[in-house]
């Protein structure tokens, strides 16, 4: 909420006070496109004959007056029954958790090896290693992290009982891996990566005010 | 004729010449006394653009061979085109240009001399044809605005490329909105986004239309102007009257000229399933103008009738319709139809109905043929600049 300057919503209940929404990504990023140079931006639930997102947007401008764009994104609320479809995924506790090397540079790694292979390997351990790596018929290519730091585990247990040096990996569609790495403009201010053996890689970033999660399945 | 192009006005030829082919797939080349007029109308006959250089334009101008009469040129616009495809390139390497007919030819020469002693020179096999002139004035229409062609590209930014119409009045406050214009789908369930862009008054040189003034037009056909208004570093003007009415887009500087004029959706058009760019036609016989789609017309044949002088051989003209010069088939009587029907058929071997179905095309026949009461849009001299 702090994240706002002013924030008023007013979900379906008491108890359930949220509301769902599906749109069309591409309508919002396109909205939020003509706000780079924006003095101020307000998203308001409207209905305009149908249910919409209204996404109000004040430029700046060079002379007094100011201009504004309003973009109407057509929207479906979606039937409280449904929400539990939509609900983040109790996600194992990961075997490791490693802070993530520049995504930037990351970025750029995963592209090239994009070109090589389908699915990539990342494995990562308690003392601050990981590896991105592809194999195919034709060759192996695996770029090291060395250094990375780990964040504290929540378990102590889980911690002691695992051999520092022990690799956890994950296979997964190197494709996802990019649509999460590409949408990465800025550096966050955390970026963890937790590893379920073989089973998921869990992204948590923090940006000041903002937590973006993202869980890639095996 | 010979059109003699220097500098960084080959550049300003080229990028009119890319806002033309955004409109017709022809060109019209005509060399006047005013200027080099570059025109074309795009197939629907819904949108007309074009462009005048004046002779300071040029390093040389010379309409016509003395003696000779300043040819007519109808070309494909590709084939013009295909000599400024690459603006990149003609800002950086193009020295001269120099589009040039002599009497005898069959082909419009465009030679492009470039740096390090290359030139490239284009063919282009042309039409002889009557001059495409559509008659309207600016001074008529009741509302204007004006502003820097920045502005206005600023103002389209939010709205998606892909975005065929628009809709452009003047809201509450005298802000000038212009909105996104989609069609009512029949099928609910997938609806478009609409943007709607808000500007003040005080970002318009002018401004003079009450609220509520609005239209909507093709905005495609409108981005074709702003990119060269914006290049050039020039006001744009719009010029509009009620919906329905077409609206006039301006540019103007000492060198040249460009006019761009686009129908608008009239009244019954917005609550229409298909919005069809309709304009009232001029009728000969008849004041109350309908509402008719003119998809089958062809213009050769609406060239040959509009001869500005009764005894004019017609002889350059190569049409497939015989016609005898000077006459106009009369009319046929019958109404049109108000919706978007099909055309009256015509039997085969006879020009169609005289009908005057476009808007821009009226007639500038000698008297005898003209119609009684020209509508008052479309009263403007037969000389002046289409």
């Amino acid at each position: 909420e702090n994240f706002f300057s002013e924030f008023q919503m007013e979900g379906v209940s008491a108890e359930n006070n949220a509301i769902y929404l599906e749109l069309t990504s591409e309508n919002l990023s396109r909205a939020l496109k003509t706000a780079q140079n924006a003095r101020a931006l307000k998203v308001k639930l409207t209905n305009k004959h149908f249910p919409c997102l209204t996404v109000s947007i004040e430029l700046l401008s060079v002379s007094s007056s100011s201009r504004i764009v309003t973009h109407d994104i057509p929207v479906k609320v979606i039937p409280r029954k449904l929400w539990k479809d939509l609900q983040e995924p109790t996600v194992p506790d990961s075997d490791v958790s490693i802070y993530l090397p520049v995504l930037k540079t990351m970025k750029s790694i995963v592209e090239k090896m994009r070109n090589l292979s389908n699915h990539l390997i990342i494995e990562a351990n308690l003392s601050g290693d990981l590896n991105l790596k592809i194999e195919t018929e034709l060759v192996c290519v695996t770029t090291h992290f060395k250094d990375l730091g780990n964040p504290p585990l929540a378990s102590e247990d889980a911690s002691q009982d695992r051999d520092p040096e022990q690799m956890a990996e994950v296979r997964i569609d190197i494709r996802k891996l990019l649509q999460f790495l590409a949408g990465q403009q800025v550096n966050p201010t955390r970026a963890v990566c937790n590893i379920v053996s073989n089973k998921l890689v869990h992204f948590d970033l923090l940006h000041e005010d903002v937590s973006l999660q993202y869980f890639i399945p095996a | 004729m010979k059109c003699l192009v220097t500098g960084g006005n080959v550049k300003v030829l080229g990028k009119a010449v890319h806002s033309l082919s955004r409109i017709g797939e022809e060109l019209y080349l005509e060399p006047l006394e005013d200027g080099l007029s570059l025109r074309t109308v795009n197939s629907s006959r819904s949108a007309y653009a074009c462009f005048l250089f004046a002779p300071l334009f040029f390093q040389q101008y010379q309409p016509a061979a003395p003696g000779q009469e300043a040819p007519r040129c109808k070309i494909l616009m590709k084939s013009f085109l295909a000599a400024f495809r690459s603006l990149a390139m003609v800002e950086k390497s193009v020295e001269k240009c120099c589009i040039s007919l002599n009497g005898r030819s069959s082909r419009l020469v465009v030679q492009l001399h470039c740096r390090y002693g290359v030139r490239k020179t284009h063919n282009l096999s042309f039409q002889d044809c009557e001059s495409l002139q559509a008659i309207f004035d600016p001074a008529l229409c009741s509302h204007v605005l004006r502003a820097p062609a920045r502005v206005l590209g600023e103002a389209v930014l939010p709205f998606p490329p892909a975005l065929a119409e628009v809709t452009l009045g003047i809201g509450c406050g005298r802000r000038v909105i212009l909105r996104s214009y989609q069609e009512e789908e029949a099928d609910s369930s997938v609806r478009a986004m609409v943007t709607e862009m808000s500007i003040g008054e005080e970002d318009f040189q002018q401004l003079q239309a009450q609220e509520g003034a609005a239209i909507t037009f093709c905005l495609k056909e409108f981005r074709g102007l702003l990119s060269f208004a914006e290049s050039a570093n020039l006001s744009l003007s719009i010029h509009f009257d009620a919906p329905g009415r077409p609206a006039i887009f301006a540019v103007k500087d000492s060198l040249l000229d460009g006019h761009f004029v686009l129908a608008t959706m009239s009244e019954s058009d917005l609550h229409s399933p298909e919005p069809h760019r309709l304009v009232p036609p001029l009728q000969a016989h008849s004041s109350t103008p309908h509402l008719d789609d003119f998809a089958n017309d062809d213009i050769d044949s609406y060239m040959i009738a509009m001869e500005t002088t009764v005894d004019s051989e017609g002889s350059r003209a190569g049409p497939s319709i015989p016609l005898s010069p000077g006459l106009r088939p009369p009319c046929s009587p019958g109404p049109d139809s108000e919706d978007n029907d099909a055309e009256p058929s015509t039997e085969p071997g006879t020009p169609p109905p005289k009908k005057f179905r476009s808007l821009f095309f009226g007639s500038i026949l000698s008297p005898a043929h003209s119609p009684p009461g020209p509508s008052p849009v479309l009263a403007e001299d037969s000389e002046g600049e289409g």
